[in-house]
């Protein structure tokens, strides 16, 4: 790929995120035309697959060395058959998987014995995530023991240093999960997914299960743990306050699919789809600045992009059914620009006209991309 | 130095079977029947000294041997069915023998079967019903169909009607079958009939359990089927499987005594508790006192197994307290 992507109309200052230098970082994960539909059966007597649930309908995507990438959506839009899918917990139904030039796609444990170890995930549940039987010890050292990898000094040695770097005392090696509070307990989980030293971890929400004042905490040790070892992340999140402190690019999901992808400040200043517009709306005004706040580095290298006036927009009626999507354009039936296009055409995902660099919205009637900026 | 203790012994933590342990000790009547219930083995293992303490045996015929104990009908002389310093329990009608040492020996027998089917219906429900949870699909839907079948059985009369089959694989059936065939095939045919429900309360646990985020973070890291079952599975359906087997055990003791009544379980000269209430039913017009200790001894058994039941389910699920 070629480099220069200073393409940047606007008020924009030196480019962020992705490559400071201009240069982007080799693709980590790619996902191409990734698809998992979940077989419905009903029927009497005799169950057969009367339908599907279009959980992930041809999505694209790559996640970079490095780089922290954001999945957005509403619940229900497929996020984490996503992130299963890339971390090759589900087996997708079409489409490819490629991690570092390797075709993962369907590949077997055997196969994949190599790279489990670069590939970890964090959960969102602190409660289902960690087995109650165990101890914080053999939960943080499994990965450890299922790879047999010995670090100098032994293994324990290894799990209490993790302990450590999230913030537990390594003292509680043999305490058990339920004597532990739920931002303590994702902690643990953060300790398990550091302990091979991946290049990737898939973060599924991992923050929404916890109390508002824990959440932060949580997400700078991410933060924190993201830019000390430089971990690629794949951050999922049902909205765009969270992964706004977090994530370089992000992608915006809506029914199995990808509606806008772009660096976090097309995403938040010059955001083109209607779904975008959206969900941005939805975002309190008070949680936004008080994640800069409490962010210092956010508020250093991103520019004031209070958008003190934003339109509000209420999103009518729920997500459609997966398993009957509608056509075109999926979110028509909730879009207030929706006209007879979009119900025969479906929208590719594009840079369109007026998109910066590694912008692209999949919609025929994009909203001007200076909406957000007063 | 104490305060030193202390602190180490905080930094442990407690396992949720030693909070379980420390609920089920607070539970006053799980206690008690803990203590029956633990009686009761001690009494089947320690048969043979409670034999030789007491000075008799179940086989001697102490009626027939010694005049005066049994009266020319066949019944004890004494009142009471014959209960006296020497015969604490009494004397068996007809054949004279001393009923405390049947009853002990009975017990030892019972016991003894009723272990050997929990274990090996226990073992057999792991394997099948974790299978099942575990591996969903066409391997859970025929062990779930072959459970149906066998729940569809009218087990007493599979039992009546195939414990003497089961015999006749082990001998000739024109020979005299030994104790141990006859000992083998209850077992056996309880053991087939006597897995099921505990294998689909582990196969409904495996399922839930196979969705929770920890399997997948174990999948993630690379862990084996075999890791999974052993490591992240089994150790969360001890709680279900203890309860479940606690029940199970005085329903085998039951249904093997139900046998014996029946003249299909154990035939003499092995002493057997159900067999105890067959005789008793025969003389219990003239000698009601014979049934007294086994009949007690058994209903104090089977409740204190089932209170036990109830305390550990409650120890273990702390939610379902009554
Ligand atoms: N194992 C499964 N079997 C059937 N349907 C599923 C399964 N997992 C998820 N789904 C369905 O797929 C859709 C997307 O789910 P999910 O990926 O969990 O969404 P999100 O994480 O964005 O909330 C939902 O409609 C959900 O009901
Ligand atoms: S393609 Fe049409 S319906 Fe879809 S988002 Fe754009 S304007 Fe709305
Ligand atoms: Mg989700």
């Amino acid at each position: 790929m070629t480099t220069a992507s200073t393409a940047h109309e606007g008020p924009a200052g030196p480019e962020e995120g992705t490559g400071a230098a201009g240069e982007t970082p080799p693709a980590l994960m790619t996902a191409e035309g990734l698809t998992k539909y979940f077989p419905i059966k009903g029927g009497f007597p005799f169950k057969r697959t009367v339908g599907a649930v279009k959980a992930v309908d041809g999505l694209d995507l790559v996640v970079r060395e490095g780089e922290s990438f954001g999945l957005v959506g509403e619940s229900g839009c497929g996020k984490s058959t996503t992130g299963r899918l890339l971390a090759r917990l589900l087996e997708p139904t079409a489409g490819t998987i490629t991690y570092r030039d390797q075709d993962i796609s369907h590949a077997g444990r055997k196969e994949l014995a190599p790279i489990r170890s670069e590939i970890q995930m964090i959960f969102q549940d602190p409660y289902s995530s960690l087995n109650p039987r165990q101890t914080v010890g053999s939960i943080v050292g499994a990965p450890l023991e299922i790879n047999r990898v010995n670090p100098p000094g032994g293994r324990e040695a290894r799990v209490r240093e993790l302990m450590d770097t999230v913030g537990l005392n390594p003292e509680h090696y043999n305490r058990f999960p339920h004597e532990f509070s739920g931002g303590q307990r994702q902690r643990i989980g953060v300790a398990r997914a550091l302990a091979l030293e991946p290049r990737l971890i898939i973060a599924d929400e991992p923050v929404s299960a916890l109390d508002v004042s824990i959440q932060a905490q949580v997400i700078n040790l991410l933060r924190r743990v993201q830019r000390e070892h430089g971990i690629a992340f794949l951050f999922i999140a049902h909205d765009l306050a969270v992964v706004r402190h977090f994530s370089q690019r992000i992608a915006v999901m809506y029914l199995g699919k990808i509606v806008e992808v772009g660096d976090r400040r097309a995403i938040y200043e010059r955001p083109r789809h209607p779904y975008t517009h959206a969900l941005l709306s939805a975002v309190p005004e008070a949680e936004l600045e008080l994640a800069e706040a409490e962010d210092p580095e956010a508020g250093a290298d991103a520019p004031k992009e209070r958008t003190a006036r934003r339109e509000r927009i209420r999103l009518e009626g729920d997500v459609p059914s997966p398993s009957d999507p509608p056509s075109g354009c999926r979110f028509r039936t909730r879009c207030w620009k929706a006209q007879d296009r979009c119900a025969t055409e479906e929208p590719p995902l594009v840079r369109i006209e007026g998109n910066a660099e590694g912008h692209m919205t999949a919609c025929h009637f994009p909203e001007a991309g200076t909406v957000l900026l007063e | 130095m104490s305060s030193d203790t202390q602190v180490a012994a905080e930094l442990v933590g407690r396992s949720p079977g030693q909070l379980m342990w420390r609920r089920f000790r607070r539970d006053r009547v799980g206690v008690v029947s803990g203590c029956v219930v633990l009686f009761f083995f001690a009494v089947g293992l320690l048969a043979p000294v409670i034999s030789w303490l007491y000075g008799k045996d179940p086989q001697t015929r102490y009626g027939q041997i010694e005049p005066g104990l049994l009266n020319e009908f066949g019944y004890p002389v004494k009142p009471n069915g014959g209960i006296d310093g020497e015969f604490w329990f009494g004397l068996e009608p007809f054949m004279g023998r001393d009923v405390l040492t049947q009853l002990v020996y009975g017990i030892r027998t019972s016991l003894f079967i009723a272990l050997a089917v929990t274990v090996l219906a226990t073992l057999t429900a792991i394997v099948l019903g974790i299978t099942a949870g575990y591996l969903g699909g066409k391997a859970d839907f025929l062990i779930s169909r072959f459970i149906d079948l066998l729940m569809a059985f009218p087990n007493q009369l599979f039992f009546v009607a195939f414990l003497p089959i089961v015999a006749t694989l082990f001998v000739d059936p024109r020979e005299e079958t030994p104790t141990y065939v006859r000992v083998v095939s209850i077992i056996v045919v309880l053991w087939v009939l006597g897995w099921m429900t505990l294998g689909r309360i582990l196969r409904g646990a495996t399922l839930a359990l196979r969705e929770r985020e920890f399997v997948e973070a174990a999948k993630v890291s690379g862990a084996s089927p075999w890791r999974i079952i052993r490591k992240e599975l089994l150790p969360n359906v001890v709680s279900p499987m203890l309860v479940q087997a606690t029940y199970m055990l005085p329903n085998f003791v039951t249904t093997a005594a139900a046998l014996s009544f029946l003249g299909v379980g154990l035939v003499e000269p092995t002493p057997d508790w159900g067999r105890m209430f067959a005789i008793g039913a025969e003389v219990y017009r003239a000698d009601l006192t014979y049934m007294f200790f086994p009949g007690v001894a058994m209903v104090v058994f089977v409740v204190a197994f089932n209170l036990l039941g109830d305390s550990v389910r409650d120890a273990f699920d702390p939610k379902t307290n009554r």
